[in-house]
């Protein structure tokens, strides 16, 4: 029997890197993942075939054929996590995806890391590499669980800490690593389980202190390590396909974790160990009241301005105000008002979130404008309609001395006239007082954002 | 494979995975990020293979367990992501889109 693994595993290589080149682009994006979905397809039926034939498993590193009893077990393991991983990412809303991408790269992390369980338990594998698979994959594997808990709000979102936390945490990590390496120096696999307990208890310490706002570079860092720790198993197995794949994503999710931290403005090192949002700003900073304003004057001011601006966040997204949102713009449109959306890279829970659901709701792409693109027109605006976002429009940000001074928002406060729809008086995700609120130009909406936006399409119409 | 041809192989893949994604838009952060999530589910190759060899229940029950969260990384992965980008498929025309 010819290899026809390693030609499969080649093929499937140069299929990845075509979709992730074709995902970067938006034109060809959904190309790409259907190309890389095939890549992948081909690689794991070519695998599952070689187990059958002595001459592949053995370039597999699997001696003969395997036991019925695992074939079985295969096929059951297939049946429930293909079955439910599909499942389960076709049912959740388009709201809760943050944290789905977060819950499927946890699972690859802890493939990972038990693929490596099994090489040092058995004989499979280079125990070297396999301690450090299991390492980075376990890290990987909680740390991702903790981010799925907080962004499901199964946990709190704020940052949680205590004082040598650091400290505390790579103590874990060392203990850790030694129990491992003592494991493998004398050939006990019983010091492997104190090693298993403590790596896996370093991604939750790790993720414990990031706030749900920094979550994105989060995930995207353990999406990278998750791509890091599939390599290391690669390389433990002698497996290319592994090897390549993984390293690929380790990179490119390295990259893209420096791309994200840099559009929110901080550092991934600041994300890691900062706490961002742990503690309060200091009390009685900010001055004057919030001022109200009811539908039909908010509609009147909406419908007889020039240029609306809308600023959508978090909230709309919560909501599920997007529709409602699409028929404001056509009521607008109708009346001659100009209609752009400010866009901030970081509004919603990930980058690109509220392109997404716009998109949902057919917004055209041409209104949707990027920070850069926008912040210039606010002086000429006559009213911004901010919908559920909250830290992203605060001035506090141009502040020096505010824990967000830096972050670069949308200048919404320049415009004429400012209308916020917000669900309550709580603060953003930063736990932070928005001095937009207090402005004299500012007028708030309170309510759910879906309701609020279907009263103003009503008031709008009869405007 | 020695560890050279190995250190040559991951050094490459790193240089490309840097050069492929280095100017993705800010828009496509998140599906680019769910397309990665979804290529390192190869994984699920080297999950089929630690099944292949265990050996006894503790190995056989590990191995269970790689393969059914290396299956969910895999189909997860590619739905999360097919919806996503699904959503940038709907609307017509504008910046970057395709044409109507």
């Amino acid at each position: 029997m010819i290899d026809f693994i390693d030609p499969v595993y080649l093929v499937a290589v140069i299929v990845f890197i075509f979709g992730l080149k074709a995902m970067s682009s938006p034109r060809t994006a959904r190309v790409g993942i259907v190309i890389a979905g095939g890549g992948m397809l081909f690689a794991v039926a070519a695998t599952i075939a070689a187990l059958f034939v002595p001459s592949t498993s053995a370039i597999l590193g699997v001696a003969g054929t395997p036991a019925l009893t695992n074939l079985v077990l295969m096929a059951a393991a297939l049946a429930i996590g293909g079955g439910l991983g599909w499942y389960a990412a076709k049912v959740v809303r388009m709201t809760a995806m943050p944290q789905m991408v977060a819950i499927y790269n946890g699972m690859g992390g802890g493939a990972a890391a038990a693929i490596a369980a099994v090489a040092l338990l058995g004989t499979s594998g280079t125990d070297g590499l396999s301690v450090a698979g299991a390492v980075i994959g376990a890290t990987s594997f909680t740390g991702s669980a903790i981010a799925f808990f907080k962004l499901q709000g199964w946990m709190r979102q704020k940052p949680i800490v205590y004082p040598g936390q650091s400290v505390s945490s790579l103590a874990v990590l060392v203990v850790g690593v030694f129990f491992g390496v003592y494991a493998v120096l004398t050939a006990t696999s019983f010091w492997l389980l104190p090693f298993f307990v403590l790596v896996l208890l370093y991604g939750v310490l790790l993720t414990l202190p990031i706030g749900g706002a920094d979550m994105p570079v989060a995930i995207s860092l353990f999406n990278a390590l998750t791509g890091i720790a599939v390599a290391m198993d690669g390389f433990s197995l002698s497996n290319d396909a592994m090897i390549v794949a993984g390293i690929l994503v380790g990179a490119a999710g390295t990259l893209l974790t420096l791309l994200m931290a840099k559009a929110m403005n901080r550092s991934v090192s600041n994300v890691l160990f900062g706490a961002f949002g742990a503690t309060e700003e200091s009390a009685g900073s900010v001055q004057g009241s919030m001022k109200t304003i009811d539908i039909d004057d908010a509609a009147s001011l909406l419908a007889y301005a020039g240029q609306v601006v809308i600023a959508p966040g978090y909230g709309m997204a919560v909501a599920q105000a997007q529709q409602k949102v699409k028929e404001l713009v056509d009521a607008l449109e109708a009346k001659g008002v100009g209609v752009k959306f400010a866009i901030h890279p970081v509004a919603g829970r990930m980058p690109g979130h509220m392109n997404v659901l716009l998109a949902e709701a057919g917004v055209p792409y041409d209104h949707l404008f990027d920070r850069d693109e926008i912040n210039a027109e606010f002086p000429a605006t006559d009213v911004v309609l901010v919908i559920g976002a909250n830290d992203v429009v605060n001035p506090a940000a141009r502040r020096e001395g505010s824990a967000l001074y830096g972050m670069p928002i949308l200048d919404v406060d320049r415009a004429h006239n400012v209308l916020v729809v917000k669900r309550g008086q709580g603060k953003g995700f930063a736990g932070i007082e928005n001095e937009l609120f207090y402005r004299d130009n500012c007028r708030m909406l309170y309510g759910d954002a879906a309701a609020v936006i279907g009263a103003l399409v009503q008031a709008v119409k009869r405007a | 494979m020695n560890l050279y041809e190995a250190l040559f192989v991951a050094v490459l893949s790193a240089f490309l995975g840097y050069e492929v994604i280095s100017r993705v838009p800010v828009l496509l952060h998140t599906p680019l990020m769910s397309g990665s999530n979804f290529v390192h589910g190869i994984v699920l190759v080297g999950a089929l293979i630690a099944l292949a060899v265990a050996q006894g229940p503790l190995q056989q029950t590990i191995g269970f367990l790689a393969v059914v969260m290396g299956a969910l990384n895999v189909t997860g992965g590619y739905a999360v992501t097919e919806r996503i980008l699904a959503m940038f498929d709907r609307s017509k025309g504008g910046k970057g889109g395709s044409a109507p």
